[in-house]
């Protein structure tokens, strides 16, 4: 955690991370900050004979870097990868009162452009934040989104560790073509997060439980202070998650409350919770307060994206879940487990008659303008501009979907 | 020892493969690995000593009281070759209990022939440390793996595929002077069977060439039926002594319950890709056949072509496993005409195979040897295997870790590498360690053999095999060069692994199908032994 200067840390013997048969991927940290000059590292690690070397070249690098110069280091480590090692090893250093107003940042990849405010915002994965095991396939099977977690996934003891894990991941680790989110905490703990996670400037950041406009502002805000000092001049989206009675009776007020925003979600655990209500598989007791999110987020001019579906066994659940949201207007969902990315897809798709009938009036429409006709007609009916225009939209996406090629039925 | 490194240095050779190899094992002299197909030996096949019926008790009763009275009747002595089967798998008590009434006996100097030694048998070091075990030529794990390559074995080990035991005892390299066979269920003349009693295993192929070719022949079993043993997979025709036990093993370990498809998205999406490979290749077809294992990612890849052969209508003509109620599904609903079974993993498999008449034993001569006139491997049409690293020119090595530490037998493994279309699917990495290097620890597998290496970041395909790059062309298929998924992995792990340095002194050799010597497995310092689970 960022310390504030003015104040001396207590030192003191301090630990982070996970180790253990069952533990993938991460290692646990444990320093002892010392009187006498020197570091001291022990290391155990699954991988010794082939990482040995690098891992505690690695620890001397980190530790160097965040002028620890008397401290006995002990890493067990699960075969964690390097942006990983530095992470738990930074943040067990700043937990024992050492390294404080310095980071360490792992080697950076060449990072996808910024993404595009109306793209495709289908599936988004969550990613616990507290896991690195997690996060390096992460991009594998192709969500639009990944989103590192930093809230309910991760304990509040950890949040400290997961922030720094969560900051290398965005620098080290390839998420392929997906939208690179964050989940921050609430307020306040979530401006702190903002301070590790902007530098390295996500494409987007989701709000969590989000009841009134000025927090949206307040972020929105700091997240511009972050970039200025920072010298960054790439969008970062925001993402709104209405969880309560309040945030969805603010809803219009909150998606309008700064123009990043770009789209509006809603968590429908924590909903049901306010209301006093049990979440049910069909969802009855939520459809006022999803009606009115799509509402307020169209009038908005941002796109409405669904909670995520609970129960990972249930693909056809899932799937039925996925089109009965697409009908009400949403544009996309969250998932939980990556074997509901290529459902939601298909769930969000247009179907095949909806293609058809879409292409033949967007040929109409092409017909018209061709011969300067104002008025776009379908053998005997005519066809109004909305009707034009959601036929448009429809086939742009199919084909940014795969579904159509670029010309035509695939 | 310097003299004895002296020794092995000046009876090293390097193969056609590259590698090092010593010329003489265990007293034998070795041909080393000349390339795939090359190694052509003349002569006859071996033969066991010729019997009089009448030396045999007329009323076929052929029981003795315990083993220690059977392995004394076949005259057992000093510097013999003893035999056990795995069909028990991790469940076999057979073996220890041949070993330890040899050792009641006071044998001395054995060579150990199990077709393949599980974690349970860790009693065969105490064996060895007694004398009573001279060396173990068959595959070790675990304890008994890291004693071999500890150096610790008084001879070498030696690792056979399964169809490679049977050349081995085929064309004389190994003579069994006393095979010792776990029977589910027998009768007292000596026909058994695997597929019934309390301690159903399925599929006794493994035993059947020492009961052919070994001099003596004992079953013991736990379920003694009166003659005759319908059906006998074991010929009593072929069989010296019969001995009744309380129990030959652990029910519980013989077969696993339903062994469960993988949970991890990762190994997943593997299995899905090796489906969809199969379809976008034109191996998924009517009438095709394809072998796999029981690994995790080889279950989900059934299912997941299962549903493909649904949806396209197609129907296999065989399947051939490791059979798992997966296979079994397969033929009850009509995807596949026959199962060929070389070895019954779990109870639906067990209770099929013992029901369903196209659910078929098969043994390592149909399957597998390298001797027969053909065999069954090279008419499979895909095989999916594992492997524990492959390298850039498609070599693959499934015995050892990257530290060259014993981890698997060879299995079947090298001889399903004769399939069409080879498979191997992998994770890109275990626990920070890339699976693709420049060169693998082990040899196991040539890179000739070896088609296309599946992982979760990407399908590369052996340049030998311009048809399969051709026919998944324009599939949306992740295909992508060998070296382009090492670099991407290799990055990810923080650059390449350090090779642990590989000790000078041979511990084990591993054959090639034929019998010559494909690889050196060197001795691992104590201090080097690390764990990586996998």
């Amino acid at each position: 955690m960022m310390s504030t200067a003015s104040i001396r840390p207590r030192l003191q013997p301090a630990e982070v991370g996970n180790w253990g048969p069952d533990t993938r991927s991460d290692l646990h940290v444990r320093i002892e900050p010392r009187e006498r000059d020197g570091i001291e590292i022990a290391l155990e690690s699954r991988v010794e004979p082939y990482y040995g070397e690098s891992i505690l070249t690695e620890a001397r690098q980190v530790l160097e870097q965040l002028h620890v110069q008397r401290a006995y280091v002990a890493i067990h480590d699960e075969g964690a990868l390097p942006f990983a090692i530095s992470a738990r090893l930074e943040a067990a250093v700043k937990r024992a009162g050492l390294g404080s107003g310095y980071r360490v940042l792992p080697e950076k990849i060449v990072v996808p452009p910024a993404s595009a405010r109306d793209r495709m915002r289908r599936s988004r994965l969550y990613i616990p934040g507290n896991e690195p095991k997690y996060f390096i396939n992460a991009g594998l099977r192709n969500p639009d989104g990944i989103i590192l977690d930093l809230e309910d996934s991760v304990h509040p003891h950890e949040k400290d560790a997961a922030r720094l894990l969560v900051r290398n991941a965005l620098r080290a680790v390839d998420f392929g073509t997906c939208e690179r989110m964050v989940r921050i905490n609430q307020l306040p703990l979530g401006l702190a997060d903002l301070e590790e996670i902007v530098p390295e400037f996500p494409d987007l950041v989701l709000l969590p439980k989000t009841e009134r406009p000025e927090q949206v502002m307040q972020v929105a805000d700091r997240i511009e202070q972050i970039k200025g000092r920072h010298g960054i001049d790439r969008s970062i989206w925001l993402m709104p998650i209405l969880e309560s009675a309040l945030g969805i009776e603010n809803a219009y007020a909150i998606a309008t409350a700064s123009p990043d925003i770009v789209a509006m979600t809603i968590g429908l655990e924590d909903y049901t919770a306010d209301l006093g209500v049990v979440k049910t598989a069909k969802g009855d007791e939520t459809l006022f307060a999803r009606q009115r999110l799509v509402n307020a987020a169209r009038a908005a001019g941002i796109q409405p994206i669904d909670s995520v579906y609970g129960d990972v066994a249930d693909l056809e659940g899932l799937r039925q879940w996925g089109m009965n949201s697409r009908a009400m207007g949403f544009e996309g969902m969250g998932c939980i487990h990556p074997l509901q990315i290529a459902v939601i897809h298909e769930a969000f798709a247009p179907t095949a008659t909806e293609i058809e009938k879409a292409l033949k009036i967007v040929a109409a429409f092409d017909e018209a303008q061709q011969k300067s006709l104002s008025v776009v007609s379908l053998g005997s009916k005519m066809i109004d501009p909305p009707v034009v225009q959601r036929a448009l939209k429809l086939v742009s996406r199919a084909r940014a979907m795969g579904i159509l090629q670029q010309s035509g039925m695939s | 020892m310097p003299t004895q490194e002296i020794e092995y240095k000046l009876q090293l050779e390097e193969n056609a493969a590259g590698r090092l190899v010593p010329t003489v094992v265990n007293g034998r002299v070795q041909t080393p690995y000349l390339g795939v197909g090359q190694y052509k030996p003349a002569g006859r096949k071996a033969a066991p000593p010729i019997r009089t019926a009448a030396d045999y008790p007329e009323n076929g009763d052929k029981r003795v009281p315990d083993l220690e009275t059977a392995l004394r009747c076949c005259g057992l002595r000093d510097g013999m070759v003893i035999s056990n089967h795995h069909h028990l798998r991790d469940g076999d008590s057979v073996a220890l209990m041949a070993l330890q009434a040899a050792a009641r006996l006071g044998v001395k100097d054995l060579m150990w022939f199990p077709s393949a030694s599980f974690p349970s048998q860790v009693g065969a070091i105490e064996l060895m440390e007694n004398g009573t075990i001279h060396h173990v030529e068959g595959s070790m794990n675990g304890p008994l793996g890291d004693y071999c390559t500890q150096g610790k074995m008084r001879g070498m080990g030696v690792l056979r595929s399964h169809g490679g035991r049977w050349q081995a005892v085929q064309d004389g390299e190994v003579h069994i002077d006393v095979a010792v066979i776990a029977a589910p269920t027998a009768d007292a003349f000596g026909n058994a069977d695997g597929s019934h009693g309390k301690s159903a295993c399925g599929s006794l192929g493994f035993a059947l060439a020492d009961s052919i070719y070994a001099d003596h022949v004992v079953v013991v079993t736990d379920n003694l039926v009166p003659f005759p043993c319908v059906p006998w997979q074991i010929q009593g025709n072929n069989v010296d002594y019969v001995v009744q036990v309380e129990s030959i093993g652990d029910p519980a370990k013989i077969v696993s319950g339903t062994t469960q498809i993988t949970r991890s998205p990762d190994r997943l999406l593997i299995a899905e890709y090796v489906a969809k490979f199969m379809r976008a290749a034109g191996i998924m077809r009517e009438g095709f056949s394809f072998q796999a294992g029981s690994g995790g990612i080889a279950l989900a890849f059934v299912d997941y072509l299962k549903r493909m052969m649904k949806e396209a209508g197609i129907k296999a003509r065989f399947v051939r496993g490791g059979s798992t109620k997966y296979l079994v599904e397969l033929l009850q609903e009509g995807l596949t005409d026959y199962i060929l079974d070389g070895q019954t993993f779990d109870l639906d498999a067990v209770k099929s195979i013992a029901s369903d008449a196209h659910h078929i034993a098969t043994s390592p001569f149909t399957s597998y040897n390298y001797h027969g006139k053909g065999n069954f491997a090279s008419m499979v049409d895909a095989v999916v295997l594992g492997a524990t690293e492959v390298d850039v020119n498609f070599n693959g090595n499934v015995v050892t870790h990257s530290d060259g530490r014993l981890l698997h037998g060879i299995g079947g493994w090298q001889n399903c590498l004769a399939a069409g279309c080879t498979i191997l699917a992998v994770p890109s990495f275990r626990d920070r360690i890339p699976v693709i290097v420049d060169q693998v620890t082990t040899l196991t597998g040539p890179g000739e053999l070896i088609d296309v290496v599946v992982t979760e970041r990407g399908i590369a395909i052996n340049p030998r095999r311009q048809d399969l790059t051709d026919a998944v062309k324009g599939s949306g298929l992740p295909i992508r060069p060998i070296h382009d998924i090492k670099t991407e992995v290799e990055r990810i792990c923080g650059g390449k692994p350090a090779r642990p340095k590989p000790g000078d002194r041979p511990v084990a050799i591993v054959k090639w199908v034929d019998g010559t010597v494909l690889d050196t497995i060197w001795k691992v310092s104590n201090s080097t032994l690390a764990n990586p689970a996998l």
